[in-house]
């Protein structure tokens, strides 16, 4: 075979006399990565410190690529990152951006990202876990590989867990293989600084380490309204006054976890809605009906009612649905 | 006598009258075979007899590889375990139809190749049957260079 298609890269390396001048505009807009960075800003409310983080290696990496025009040394950078923060600070939705923006800028060569935790890269018995890091090693390359909570790797509590053995394979890796693939660790801030104290070998190979902070009620609001319209519903104005009256409560509740909680709320009132529309089946829907969440869809909560979490099994969310009496 | 081969190289699989691949083109057919989806192996014997179809496997087959990279590294564990082997890689097509080999090349030979040896049985009739046998499968398995 001749495989006369030239990668992206090998294209736009072409060498470039010492006296040459290069718009680094232009090889910006040609990577096309303002279009991530703007998909990152419009999708992603808040995270200010992390997209100015991202931004700051866009340009390291662009600068990079107009060195290596010149034909000056410029060693790969290390890109290993970590993530530490919060469930549901869009760590994962992160990493998907940063995959997509290292494959604009031709640092990896594919983009795609291997989602990951402990199980997939531990094995159960001698011998099982070093292939088993090696095969999801290999479906990384190229991409990014996203290791999420990434501290269970290692529990020191048993010197018989196999977790050691696949740091250290990654650790080899994550030196030797620069070029071919990026490793983004992901986990609790508290959890992941035991990690890194306890590995010392891992911390330092990770160049950038990005702590994502909690949302504020207002970031939690903007977000409820970009997964409505994500959907097509729309809040009644009275439900927009209830949902932001039901953020403040939620966030002080137990097993908070910020965007994700707020997804949850949104897919039970979705659930009350459509158990109101069912009740009131004789009436006639008009499509204003189908797309609107109103006050009751989110008053039903429990977290209104008597300050508790939705969705116990026991007393939750179907005992105010009446399936059976309509 | 020995077979016609002047270079004294073994020639099956594909590319083998060229020289040997370079881990660049390697990593090019590797490509090539990910892009349509195949499995790709890595396998390695000591014994080249053109019929010894069922090759030892290095590891498992590498289903859902994105990129070449892992299977070069793949390769090079090889080289470093049995430096002194075939190693070929193949491509395997699952698509139903197909379920077979699409591709197949060395990657790997040994320091010298010895060839083979030319048998000539007599059978009736004045009918003479020919088979081969490859010099470097002489000694019994484990003793080989």
């Amino acid at each position: 075979m001749s495989d006369t298609e030239t990668t992206e890269n090998e294209v736009d390396i072409e060498k470039l006399p010492d006296d040459a001048a290069v718009d680094l505009q232009a090889e910006f807009e040609k990577s096309q990565v303002q279009e991530v960075l703007d998909k990152l800003d419009n999708e992603l409310v808040g995270l200010v410190p992390v997209k100015t983080r991202i931004k700051e290696i866009a340009a390291l990496l662009l600068v990079d690529r107009l060195r290596r025009r010149f034909s000056l040394t410029s060693e790969t950078p290390t890109l290993h990152m970590n993530f530490t923060g919060n469930p549901g600070t869009g760590k994962t939705t992160v990493a998907l951006r940063m995959a997509e923006i290292l494959h604009r800028l031709g640092y990896v060569r594919e983009g795609h990202l291997v989602s990951v935790t402990r199980d997939d890269l531990v094995g159960q018995y001698i011998g099982h876990t070093a292939p088993k890091t090696k095969a999801i090693i290999k479906k990384a390359m190229g991409g990014v590989l996203f290791i999420d909570e990434a501290y269970y790797l290692y529990k020191p509590e048993n010197e018989r867990d196999y977790g050691g053995e696949s740091i250290e394979i990654l650790l080899q890796v994550m030196e030797n293989h620069r070029d071919d693939l990026v490793v983004i660790l992901a986990g609790y801030k508290d959890k992941m600084d035991k990690f890194f104290e306890s590995n010392p070998g891992m911390r330092s190979r990770i160049a950038h380490h990005l702590d994502f902070p909690d949302y504020t009620a207002d970031e939690l609001e903007q977000i409820a309204d970009l997964m409505l319209a994500e959907q097509s519903y729309q809040l009644s104005d009275c439900a927009r006054q209830a949902l932001s009256e039901y953020i403040p409560i939620r966030m002080q509740l137990s097993h908070f976890a910020n965007a994700r909680s707020i997804r949850n709320a949104l897919d039970r009132a979705r659930l009350r809605q459509a158990n109101r529309l069912f009740a009131s089946r004789d009436k006639e829907l008009k499509k204003e009906d189908l797309i609107t969440l109103t006050e009751a869809d989110f008053r039903a909560s429990r977290v209104f009612l008597d300050g508790k979490l939705d969705g116990d099994p026991a007393d939750g969310i179907m005992n105010d649905m009446n399936f059976n009496e309509n | 006598m020995a077979m016609p081969n002047p270079a004294k190289r073994v020639t099956q699989g594909q590319f083998s009258f060229l020289p040997d691949l370079t881990d660049e083109q390697i990593l090019a057919q590797i490509k090539y075979a990910l892009k349509n989806d195949w499995a790709v192996n890595v396998e390695y014997t000591d014994d080249p007899h053109p019929r010894n179809t069922y090759w030892e496997m290095f590891g498992l087959p590498m289903f859902d590889l994105k990129d070449p990279a892992g299977i070069l590294m793949e390769i090079n564990e090889c080289r470093k375990t049995f430096p002194d082997m075939y190693i070929r890689v193949t491509a395997f097509d699952n698509t139903h139809g197909w379920e077979a080999p699409r591709m197949s090349y060395i990657v790997n030979r040994p320091s010298s190749e010895p060839g083979f040896r030319l048998h000539r049985q007599n059978r009736e009739g004045r009918n003479i049957g020919y088979s081969i046998d490859s010099y470097a499968a002489d000694k019994p398995e484990g003793e080989r260079p």
